[in-house]
């Protein structure tokens, strides 16, 4: 494995996952068309168990959409995806999702509910628990991602940043096999990326499976294990962050480097 | 001057007002609240499958919820108190006899539920995509979704219109004299207008009205205070006791002083 710097440190000294139990990710020739337009056409990716797969490439490339077939938002029109070897489509669909974990570039809380009822009501209403213990084990959970003090809040109140920190805890705390990020710092103001990049790294680091759809370079250079670059919904080239930032083969990958560094 | 006199004496008349005071208070405001808080109850306990219904993808919910809207909605209150009303009647009498009142609460609230059911409808489309597609990623079904995050958060952004149609609904409460009361079921405009009608004086009619805007003027205050409420939130009262104070309680620029100290 690539000797990475370590980059910033969740605000924590704690684990941020320390519920997660990982598995390996696998999709395997996904086709999928919307309205007629082919939006995947062919996608093999392979993510080992606690590895981070960044997924890099021009808007409109399918990325979002790969992420979506994951957890079953979106269903394939041909192909597969295996979670620990085994297809997702012969899974219950929300039991499924209730093991992957997402986090997306609008955050997506739960805006009339306070932060810490955004961490209990998948809980208690998905995994049962009673109200003292959803609330203990969410308390724990925003703690670790350094927000334990904004429990009450609402989240209109806070921060993009301290939002976005809040869904990924809410993912956390239904102890994922996988993390799924969708650009999820594209909508932050700049001074706020770096802490919700740095709870991600940290996540990364302490062995969450975990695909990142990124255009944050920088991050996917640093943090990935692999990089994919996505292109007309194929991937065009993946490999290590050496190999794809600093000797990319295809032209279009040469190209996308080119305009987004 | 004496034009003047004739008109205070008309709608102002104290010995009119207090020959009926009596009647709207313990008769006529009890029968105007249980008019309009029953078809509220109900209208609202219609109005929100409809508007689920009118939201739905397959044409066979949409369709009825369309329909039942525009009929009930696009029909003088008065012709579907008067249908409904008299139409029943025989229903009526064989289920609890020969009183209107019920069949009167029954049309006030089909009314109000295709109101309410426009409210809530527009309230619901109004929350973002990524609102169900954030519950359903998290595992929750689509029936737990709409119920637990889509359907709470539309009807919180539509509470002012909903106060809005409350008023209105106590208002047309009234209508329900077309169906003959007895005279322990008379609402306030009912108590008003016999009095009118018995002493030839509108005075007690002003007075009915008076206490009509008593019931009224407090909502349209509240519509106002609900919608500062729900752009502003709810003020946090209570932090966690034994936990750290927030870093920056200033809320316009909430983030510095934390995102700062993950850097640092």
């Amino acid at each position: 494995m690539p000797d990475r710097r370590p980059i910033e440190t969740a605000p924590t000294g704690a684990r941020v996952g320390s519920l997660f139990s990982p598995v390996s990710l696998a999709t395997r020739d996904l086709h999928l068309s919307l309205g007629g337009n082919p939006v995947l056409r062919g996608v093999d990716l392979d993510v080992p168990r606690g590895h981070t797969l960044c997924v890099i490439g021009p808007s409109g490339s399918g990325k979002s959409t790969l992420l979506r077939t994951v957890n079953r938002l979106l269903e394939p029109d041909r192909g597969d995806v295996l979670l620990d070897g085994e297809s997702v489509l012969r899974c219950d669909p929300n039991l499924l999702r209730q093991q992957v974990g997402m986090v997306f570039q609008q955050f997506n809380l739960f805006p009339h509910l306070s932060v810490l009822r955004n961490l209990t009501l998948p809980l208690r209403k998905l995994r049962g628990l009673s109200r003292e213990e959803a609330e203990e084990t969410a308390l724990r959970q925003l703690d670790l991602v350094g927000l334990r003090h904004k429990a009450q809040a609402r989240p209109g109140r806070l921060s993009g940043g301290q939002q976005q920190r809040v869904a990924i805890a809410r993912a956390l705390v239904m102890a994922p096999q996988v993390m799924l990020f969708d650009e999820s710092t594209s909508a932050l103001d700049p001074e706020l990326v770096k802490g919700v990049l740095g709870l991600m790294a940290e996540l990364g680091r302490e062995g969450m499976t975990m695909v990142v759809v990124t255009h944050e370079m920088g991050f996917a250079r640093e943090v990935a294990d692999r990089v994919a670059f996505m292109d007309h919904g194929v991937v065009l080239e993946s490999g290590s962050p050496e190999a794809l930032f600093d000797a990319p083969r295809s032209p279009r990958l040469r190209q996308f480097l080119a305009d987004v560094l | 001057m004496d034009q003047l006199g004739v008109l205070v004496e008309t709608f102002f008349d104290w010995g009119s007002m207090r020959a009926a005071i009596s009647d709207l208070l313990t008769t006529g405001v009890p029968n105007t609240l249980i008019l309009s808080a029953s078809a509220a109850t109900a209208g609202t306990l219609i109005g929100l499958p409809l508007a689920v219904a009118g939201t739905a993808r397959t044409r066979w919910l949409r369709w009825p919820a369309r329909v039942y809207t525009d009929v009930f909605r696009g029909l003088p209150a008065v012709v579907t108190i008067l249908l409904i009303g008299v139409g029943l009647a025989p229903q009526g009498l064989a289920v609890w006899g020969p009183d209107p009142y019920p069949l009167g609460i029954l049309a006030l609230s089909l009314i109000a539920a295709a109101y309410f059911g426009e409210i809530f409808r527009a309230g619901i489309e109004n929350v973002e995509a990524g609102q169900l597609e954030a519950a359903r990623a998290l595992g929750f079904s689509y029936p737990a979704a709409m119920r637990l995050v889509i359907i709470p958060l539309g009807v919180r952004r539509v509470l002012p219109a909903w106060v809005n149609q409350l008023i209105a609904l106590v208002k047309d409460s009234s209508l329900i004299y077309f169906l003959g009361l007895t005279a322990d079921q008379r609402d306030l405009f009912r108590i008003g207008q016999d009095s009118a009608a018995n002493t030839g004086n509108e005075s007690a009619l002003v007075l009915a009205g008076l206490f009509y805007l008593l019931l009224t003027v407090p909502l349209t205050h509240l519509v106002n205070v609900v919608d500062r409420r729900l752009r502003h939130g709810r003020r946090v009262l209570e932090e966690p006791a034994g936990l750290p104070e927030p870093v920056s309680p200033d809320t316009t620029t909430p983030d510095t002083a934390d995102e700062g100290a993950s850097r640092a």
